[in-house]
């Protein structure tokens, strides 16, 4: 056999975690090679599409320059659905039309070819169609990884693993466990192809300005988060559910994002819209305290193989380019020291909490469990929300008072003035 | 040995869809792909290289895009890799395309050397013409094999192929001196795995550039302008209608079904 | 190789509708009647005559055939070696022909050898060639041939001309045409030409040939085609898909993944990296329809699929819709078909 392929650093996975950190590597004059199964990088990747240009300092300063983005937002809409109705809240500021903009919405499947070219030009190689089995171990500690190909080892001095929220690697590592059913959502995600102008229209927009619409509310009948995004000629629309929560319910992901497609809400703005594109994902959910050990010897997690996503905001990109960068960073100061044990690389732990990648998180942290645990506050509240808007807004000669008291009593009997009370806590808790 | 194999990237034929209001392919969005066939010219022409040794080199004529098609190649063993690209070249029908081709092909004899085995694939799904390799192969005048099935013997010391080829009614073997043409049916081969290495090789092997700059061409066979067909119009053909949908009981859709079928039955 | 100075390049001196005859071993094809049929109508609109060319070992008595469906000439090149097809010698004697006697069109089958030889023998004359049209038509103002064909898979038609360069040439899909013969056939011209190609100069031998045996089946050739997929469930259950395609006529073929699943040989698929096939009925069980598939079977006639899936894209397609469990329609379908015909008999005698 020829000689052990020997590189000083083996990236799993061409998504935004493995790429900002073969960028950085690279740039530093770091021998590595990233490894991915899709047949380009992206191939396979999906996300709603929010990009957040602030983590791209560092990794390609010129953002979004040449980078294949859609429209930056402009404006956020956030609605809780009941059946036939929805209750909003919106936020369009001009200010977002300042550069450098604050997000973008992006198609991964650019967005990853582009940025893996970046990584390409610093110097990184990048290997598809290639999946990643297993790490080679020697006396405990990380040396390499098995790939599935012929004379597929792979040696290095670490390895970062960022191949997603599936991560196999991290798994057979024992970094981390096997998915939670609690802990990840199944998201569909449907591009809906439309004609810019009509997409100008019924958002209210400009030529490259987008908008952004999060939902959730008991129309979903399960813990779930759904969006809809603007992109130059579509639209993207999905919507992601706990899986314990599609098994409880006995729902499945098509279903929901039809149902969805029918609100009326929804229904106008993507009327006439022919879908391009079909795609199903994992998301993180677990919050905080889903984030396991990030680093060992020889290896660091990173982006949702590391679970590091924020499903309040849906921020998962910008954590997973963040981590990247602190994995990267961290592998050069180990390089200086010629140390990659865990206790060097635990810096990278270090590194992630002083940040907003686990400030955030943190935050959180009771979150997912709070809704987990208290049904009434998917269930009930929307509903009560959605009746109180209409007999608020419905005229029909009763007068406000009254209404304002009708509304109190649906409160009361809906919710109980207690529960009320104790779910306004732990939302201040665990929000705030 | 030194086998040639040209090669195309086409639009996946299976998410090209249709407006039917305007008549026009949606081809936005629609990911290139290495036509199918040459997926397996290539796997053909590597497996010989392993064997024989020598070299692999993959041409093709497109865009700068259809650099993508020829990295793929590459990944899977192909030594080296062409890209005749040159607007000169634009439009082109099948005599155009394979008289380029035959030009490009005779700089990459200059470049490195006679080749022995050239390799198309039997068709491409974008145009189905299934032209542009009996085309190449007739300006070379050499053998032409098509449909190509299996590659049972090649003798380089004796100069020449056994293969295999369907027919219309059942299949042939051909003995042929080379160099000849091939041009490949999917069921040539399977697949394999390409090692690591090679791809690593891969990924840092530089696309070669062939233009009218550095490729000696009469620009009087080139091009939509000097291309004997032309494309009238393009058009959507009438979209299928669904059926009725037959209702009724198991026993009532059997007889309606049958009675459908009646004519048919001998 | 053909001299190309020695072409005509004056494309008025060319006349005359062509159609080339093929055979096998001195079997014709029928789409060469079908060409012939149809020459007869193009002729007509540009004054000319309709010729049939054949070249093999023994193929005179391909004339009479000729005249039957309206050729007015028949060109014949006999040679021993042209007993077995091969590109190269057919190439010569074919461009020679042409050359010799300019046709302004030139019609050729799109089978296995009409593919083979067209390409080959238009870029011998520097002409156009416009492969697998399924459609002819004379500009009535300019008197070019109007040739359409599907690309893409069938997703779009493409009319293409020939105006400057002669013969237009073209491969036809077999079956789109139908062969009608002519009311009185009239023997016509034969004129024989000669050939100085000697077994010597030719490269190609063929060492074996072999007839229809399973790893090749021509799916084209039958008028009912039963197809079954992966929604069949096993390679037993494909039994009574050959079962059902037996009484009707017909042959079987499959879907891709029936394919992959081994449920059939892939000399029987169906579909972009299959066959296209167009046979006056298909009847499909147990597939869903992917657009794949679907490029390779919707120009036949009728379409009767079988699916579990109400809302499968195949129905989209289909003629005739069944929402049922193919597993117990076809055998009870079958049953029926043979219960049908042995009360015809019955009722005969
Ligand atoms: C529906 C949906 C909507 C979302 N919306 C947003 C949003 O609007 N904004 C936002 O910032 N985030 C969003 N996210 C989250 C975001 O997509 C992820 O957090 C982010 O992609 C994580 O990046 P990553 O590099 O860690 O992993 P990934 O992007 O998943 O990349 C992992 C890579 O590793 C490869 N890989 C996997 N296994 C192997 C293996 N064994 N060998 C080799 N390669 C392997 C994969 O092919 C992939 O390319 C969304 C996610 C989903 C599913
Ligand atoms: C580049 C490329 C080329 C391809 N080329 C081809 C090609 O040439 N030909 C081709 O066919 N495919 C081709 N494919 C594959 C194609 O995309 C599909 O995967 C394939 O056609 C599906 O085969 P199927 O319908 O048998 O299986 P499935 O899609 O799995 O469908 C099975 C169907 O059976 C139904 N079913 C299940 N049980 C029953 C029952 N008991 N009774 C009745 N119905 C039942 C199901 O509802 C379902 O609709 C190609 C794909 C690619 C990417
Ligand atoms: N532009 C091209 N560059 C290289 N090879 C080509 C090109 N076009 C066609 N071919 C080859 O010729 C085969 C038949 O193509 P076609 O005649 O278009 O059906 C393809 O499968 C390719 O192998």
């Amino acid at each position: 056999m020829s000689d052990k392929l020997k590189y000083d650093v083996v990236v799993v996975g061409a998504g935004p975690a493995g790429l900002s950190a073969a960028i950085i590597l690279a740039k530093a004059g770091v021998k590595v090679i990233v490894i991915e199964r899709g047949k380009f990088p992206g191939a396979k990747n999906v996300m709603g599409g929010v990009f957040y240009t602030d983590c791209m300092k560092g990794i390609v300063d010129e953002f979004p320059g040449k980078a294949p983005v859609e429209r930056h937002i402009i404006e956020q809409r956030m609605w809780i659905l009941d059946e036939k109705s929805s209750v909003g809240f919106n936020h369009k500021n001009d200010r977002f039309n300042e550069e450098p903009y604050n997000c973008h919405t992006v198609f991964r499947a650019r967005f990853d070819k582009w940025l893996a070219d970046e990584a390409e030009k610093a110097g990184a190689l990048i290997i598809n169609n290639t999946v990643v089995r297993e790490a080679i171990l020697e006396d405990g500690k990380v040396v390499g990884v098995k790939t599935d190909r012929p004379q597929g080892d792979v040696y290095a001095n670490a390895v970062i693993v960022a191949d997603g929220v599936n991560s196999l690697l991290a798994k057979s590592l024992g970094m981390r466990q096997n998915i939670q059913k609690d802990a990840v959502a199944v998201a569909v995600k449907e591009v809906i192809g439309l004609d810019e102008k009509v997409i100008n229209d019924r958002f209210n927009v400009k030529a490259n300005e987008g908008v952004t619409i999060e939902m959730t509310g008991n129309f979903f009948n399960g813990e779930a988060m759904a969006f809809l995004y603007t992109n130059q000629k579509s639209v993207s629309l999905g919507v992601g559910m706990v899986i314990a929560d599609l098994v409880k319910n006995k729902l499945n992901p098509n279903e929901l994002i039809e149902s969805l497609k029918k609100h009326p809400s929804v229904a106008p703005l993507i009327e006439g819209g022919e879908t391009k594109e079909f795609l199903v994902h994992l998301i993180p959910e677990g919050g905080f305290h889903a984030v396991p050990k990030v680093a060992g010897n020889g290896v660091m997690l990173a982006g949702d193989a590391a679970m590091l996503v924020d499903s309040i905001h849906r921020e998962g990109s910008n954590l997973a380019i963040t981590s990247g960068k602190f994995a990267a960073e961290t592998y050069l100061e180990a390089a200086k020291k010629g140390d990659f044990s865990e206790k060097t690389l635990s810096l990278y732990a270090e590194k992630l909490k002083d940040s907003f990648v686990l400030e955030d998180l943190k935050k959180y942290k009771g979150l997912p469990d709070m809704l987990q645990k208290n049904e009434r506050l998917l269930k009930k509240y929307p509903k009560v929300l959605n009746d109180a808007a209409f007999e608020l807004l419905n005229v029909n000669g009763v007068s406000k008072k009254d209404k304002e008291k009708l509304i109190w009593k649906n409160m009361k009997q809906e919710i109980g003035l207690g529960n009320m009370v104790k779910d306004m806590l732990k939302i201040w808790r665990n929000v705030i | 040995m030194h086998a040639l194999v040209f090669i195309k990237q086409v639009p996946d034929a299976s998410q090209v869809r249709v407006n039917y209001e305007t008549g026009t392919l949606i081809r936005e969005g629609v990911p290139a792909i290495l036509n199918p066939f040459e997926a397996h010219a290539v796997e053909e022409a590597v497996k010989l290289r392993e064997k024989f040794g020598g070299k692999v080199s993959v041409i093709t004529m497109g865009p700068p895009q259809a650099t993508q098609a020829l990295k793929e190649c590459l990944a899977m063993g192909a030594d080296k890799a062409f890209l005749l690209s040159d607007r000169a070249f634009a439009g082109s029908d099948t005599l155009a395309t394979s008289y380029a081709l035959y030009e490009g092909a005779r700089k990459i004899i200059e470049l490195e050397g006679e080749v022995d085995l050239y390799f198309a694939g039997k068709q491409a799904i974008d145009g189905d013409t299934a032209q542009t390799g009996p085309g190449i192969a007739t300006r070379f005048d050499i053998p032409l094999v098509t449909y190509l099935t299996k590659m049972d013997e090649v003798n380089f010391e004796k100069k020449y192929a056994v293969a295999t080829r369907l027919t219309e009614l059942g299949h042939e073997t051909v003995q042929v001196p080379i160099p000849a043409f091939f041009t490949v049916e999917e069921s040539l081969n399977e697949l394999s795995h390409a090692p690591l290495p090679w791809l690593i090789k891969a990924a840092q092997t530089e696309i070669i550039m062939l233009s009218s700059e550095n490729v000696e061409l009469d620009r009087n066979q080139c091009g939509l302008k000097h291309s004997p067909t032309m494309v009238k119009k393009a058009f959507t053909p009438e979209k299928r209608q669904r059926g009725e949908t037959l209702t009724g009981s198991l026993d009532e859709l059997i007889k309606e079904t049958a009675g459908h079928l009646a004519s048919f039955v001998k | 190789m053909l001299d190309i100075t020695k072409k005509d390049p004056e494309i008025s001196n060319y006349k005359d509708v062509w159609v080339y005859v093929e055979q096998t071993d001195g079997v014709p094809q029928p789409v060469s009647f079908e060409l012939l049929t149809k020459a007869r109508e193009l002729a007509a609109q540009i004054d000319g005559k309709v010729a049939a060319v054949s070249i093999g070992k023994n193929v005179a008595h391909l004339a009479d055939e000729a005249f039957k469906f309206g050729a007015d000439k028949f060109y014949i090149i006999e040679d021993e070696i042209f007993a077995d097809y091969r590109t190269e010698p057919y190439r010569e004697a074919l461009s020679e022909l042409v050359v010799k006697y300019k046709p302004e069109i030139f019609l050729i089958g799109a089978t296995t050898q009409g593919r083979d030889l067209s390409g080959t023998v238009a870029t011998e004359l520097r002409t156009g060639l416009t492969a697998d049209t399924t459609k002819q038509d004379i500009d009535p103002e300019t008197k070019f041939l109007l040739m359409t064909r599907p690309t893409f898979g069938g997703s779009l038609m493409a009319t293409i001309y020939c105006p400057k360069h002669r013969p237009q040439m073209s491969t036809v899909r077999p079956g789109v045409f139908s062969a009608v013969p002519v009311e009185s056939p009239v023997a016509g011209e034969i004129i024989r030409e000669k050939t100085d190609i000697t077994e010597e100069k030719i490269v190609k031998k063929i060492l074996k040939k072999v007839v229809s045996n399973e790893s090749s089946v021509n799916l084209s050739f039958y008028e009912v085609i039963v197809a079954g997929g992966k929604g069949m469930g096993s390679k037993d259950n494909f039994k009574m898909i050959q079962d059902l395609a037996d009484l009707l006529g017909g042959t079987w073929a499959g879907s891709r993944k029936a394919v992959e699943l081994g449920y059939v040989p892939q000399s029987r698929q169906v579909g972009q990296t299959g066959q296209t096939v167009h046979p006056k009925l298909y009847i499909a069980c147990g597939i869903s329809g992917a657009i794949q598939h679907v490029v390779g079977m919707q120009t036949s006639d009728t379409i009767i699929s079988i699916n579990t899936d109400k809302d499968a894209p195949i129905f989209d397609v289909s003629t005739y819709c069944i929402v049922e469990d193919a597993l117990k329609f076809v055998p009870k379908l079958i049953e029926q078909l043979k219960s049908q015909k042995l009360a015809e008999v019955t009722n005969e005698r």
